[in-house]
Parts: structure tokens; sequence; C-alpha cells
């Protein structure tokens, strides 16, 4: 292997259970219940959620996931976009609101 | 001198095999019987769709015969429970008998459908540049059954699987439908769209996608119809070489093994209708005749519409092949939508 991503090993996600079995299941049947069924949000909803953190959490095997699953729940490319732009502005909004921190302890710097 | 050993050719089982999966699933697909007759009666088009199944295109020539429709015809009236003719291609209304087919069939009181891609409206005949907008009130006046593909009700996927500036024609295409009193409530005018994946993925669940249609062409374009048929793109001609070209072809065939529903198998269109190719010969559908699967009798004996016995076309054994998934992916896929 050259690479640490590897597209090809999206599909070995489920050989998780090596070593781990039963709490490889466990996990599987959360994912499922959760991701693979309209609830409360719909599978659409939670799919844009899904790729919205992907990408806030960069997993390019998710990121291919979820936008293959957008697509097979009836999503269109502008909703998939926005649900990008939801994780971005979090993480600058999560960035920025740290700066309260910054303004209280350089007050406490400045005569 | 050595002697010479014939060897038989044995082709490599298919990764991909269809009738195992039957097998598995203790599921014995046979016909039930032929409720419609789906015409194939040319293969020239005035678009070049990048999925289209049928290689249709401006260029094509196929034409089935003035004696192929008349045989058509003739078979309807033959047989009352060949109760629907469903007219395909290319775009079928580029043939020159069409019109003459479509009032011929309603005049036996047979539920006529028209695949109908909407630009011809307005595009007319490539070659001939012949006008096509009489249409929707020839539709109208034969009070045929519309179906008409719309990949999706935004111009961005419509356009990159059927072409720029397909969108916008299709919208005022439905208008003039709509006009007509296409897809009108209470109008018994019947309308409906037809979706398609733009790659190699699933269709989205029917009713929620129709819902989403009914809703965004109403606000934005104030267009009605009546039902959305959503349906798998097969892994055949066109839509294969692309997903060759770009190495998909083993990844959507997984999706389609992995995605196998024996209860959209059980409702797998083959089972209730035969298609007819430009040329007269039989197949058990529009995908098995893109691929020169003809339809043949228990003993192994072509059918064809210039021999056409009703018993023996029910007898056939149906044909399968690897494309067979896509009917069976999900919740199925057929000329009439989801199956399961």
């Amino acid at each position: 292997m050259s690479n640490y991503y590897e597209s090809e090993d999206l599909k070995k996600f489920g050989d998780i259970g090596q070593h781990a079995k039963s709490l490889a299941d466990d996990f599987f049947k959360y994912y499922g219940n959760v991701t693979g069924t309209d609830g409360a949000l719909s599978k659409r909803e939670k799919a844009l959620i899904a790729l919205a953190v992907s990408h806030a959490q960069k997993c390019p095997y998710c990121i291919d996931a979820y936008t293959t699953q957008c697509l097979e729940t009836g999503a269109n490319p502008e909703q998939m976009m926005e649900a990008v732009h939801v994780a971005a502005v979090m993480q600058a909004g999560i960035t920025l609101v740290h700066s309260v921190q910054m303004q209280n302890h350089l007050k406490k710097m400045v005569l | 001198m050595t002697p010479v050993v014939q060897l038989k050719v044995v082709p490599p089982a298919s990764k991909y095999d269809f009738e195992d999966q039957l097998r598995r699933n203790g599921i014995e697909l046979t016909p039930l019987s032929i409720d419609t007759l789906q015409v194939n009666i040319t293969k020239l088009c005035n678009q070049v769709c990048r999925h289209c199944h049928v290689d249709a295109g401006p260029q094509r020539r196929e034409m089935l015969s003035p004696e192929g429709i008349a045989r058509c015809l003739e078979i309807l009236e033959r047989h009352p429970p060949i109760a629907t003719l469903d007219i395909t291609g290319g775009a079928p209304e580029l043939h020159p008998g069409f019109d003459m087919f479509v009032e011929n069939a309603v005049r036996l009181q047979k539920h006529v459908r028209v695949r109908h891609n909407l630009t011809v409206q307005l595009d007319g005949h490539p070659q001939t540049r012949e006008s096509k907008e009489y249409l929707p009130k020839f539709f109208a006046k034969n009070r045929v059954e519309v179906i008409s593909s719309l990949p999706y009700y935004q111009e961005y996927f419509t356009d990159a699987q059927r072409g720029a500036g397909v969108f916008h024609k299709s919208m005022e295409a439905m208008r003039r439908l709509n006009r007509e009193g296409y897809g009108v409530e209470g109008s018994g005018l019947l309308l409906n769209l037809v979706y398609n994946p733009v790659g190699p993925y699933l269709p989205a669940a029917q009713a929620g996608l129709e819902a989403d249609y009914k809703r965004e062409l109403k606000e934005k374009f104030g267009l009605v119809f009546n039902g959305l048929f959503t349906i798998t793109n097969m892994p055949i001609n066109r839509f294969k070489l692309h997903l060759d070209k770009s190495g998909q072809y083993e990844a959507y065939m997984e999706k389609l093994l992995a995605a196998f529903n024996p209860a959209a198998a059980a409702g797998v269109m083959c089972r209730s209708l035969i298609s007819v190719g430009h040329d007269g010969r039989l197949y058990d559908c529009d995908f098995n005749q893109m691929l020169d699967m003809d339809a043949a009798d228990a003993k192994g004996r072509r059918l064809s519409i210039f021999d056409f016995d009703f018993e023996r076309a029910m007898g056939r054994p149906i044909r399968f092949g690897e494309h067979c998934l896509g009917c069976t992916a999900g919740a199925g896929s057929s000329c009439g939508g989801a199956t399961a």
C-alpha cells in the first residue's frame, strides 16, 4: 500500500469485526438503526447530516459513502453543498467563539 | 499426426449470476400473463442520452415496417388479454406510421401508452425537420397515457444525462401537455414521469421523490403530473460503456447484487409483457431486445410477431442475464416504476 487512504478500503469496513466481533456487531446494528431508517428524521435528512459530519471530520471514506447516500435518498446538489456549508460555518464559529477566551485573557494582561 | 482435439469453450461464470440469486431465494420466474405488447418501433431519436440502453440517436435508421405494425394490430385485435399497447423507441413519434398505429390501437379499445421524451415536441424530426408540435393535441384526442423521462426536477442532473437545454425544453413541453389537460386532476389524461439516477446509484424511494417532484415543479414552473416511476439504470450498452470507462462497472454490479430483493423479483415486468423489436422479433423485455437475447418457446424456436402464438409465448422460459439484477435491486425497477 502506498497511501494511508485507499478508496478500495471502504469495502473493508465490515472487517472491523476481526478480533472484536460482538462489539462490531453492536456497532453495525446501532449504525443501521440510526442511518438506515426513516425516523423522526428522514433518511435523506440523516444522510445530509452525515455528509456534513464527514466533511467536518475530514473522512474521505465517509464523504464518498454519504455523497452516494444523499443521491440515493433523493437529495439535490444544492442541499448537499449547503450541508457542507453548515459544517464549515460551525467550524469557523467554533474557532471564532474561542476569541472570547482570548479577549478575556487579553483584558487580564493589559493594564 | 497429432489428433485435433475439439475443445468446448466454456464461458466463464459471471460473478453477478442472476439465476443463482433466484435459486438461492427459491424463486422461479415464469410468465404469468401477456397483458402488454411493448413495441420498440424505432431507434431514431432527437436526443442522445448518456444512459440510453437503446443507443438511440438522430443517426439511427431502424424502423418497424408497415407490415410489422399491421401484424401488431392484428395480434392486439385477436388477443383481448393483451389490453395495453406500450409504444417506445427512440422517440416513437418519429416513426412515419406512429399516428396510424396509435389511432388503430385506440379503435381496438386498447390502452395505449407512449414513451414520449417531451423535447421531440419542440425539436421535431432530426432528419426531415418535420414539426411535432401537434403531439399534445394528438395525444389528448386519442386519450393515450403519456410517460415521459425527467431525471430530476432541476436542470443540473437533467441536462447532465439528457443533453444541454433538455430541462427547459421539457418544462415547456410539459406546459403544453398540461394545457391539453394532461396531469390535471379530473381530466382522465395521464401524464406520468420517469426518474432514473444520473449515475451508478440506486433510485430514492418512489413515493418521497414523487412528492418532491410535485412540490418543486408546481412551485417553480406551475406544472402538474400524475405519478412518478423510479427506474434503475441497466448496466448495458451506453450506460455500461460509461461504467467501464470510468472504472465503476464492478462497483455498480456489486451494489445491484447486494441490493437483490426477492419481493422485487416477484414483480418483474417480463412476467406480464412481451417486447417487440423493429424487425418483429420478440423478447422478454426491451433490455433483452437491446442485447439480442431473443425470446424462444419451450422447444427453442424463436418467437416473432409474424407467426405469433399466444400459448407458445406464454410457455417460453424467460431469459436472464446479469443485467436483470437492475430490475431486482432495492425497491425494484420496471417500465412502470418500483415493483416492491
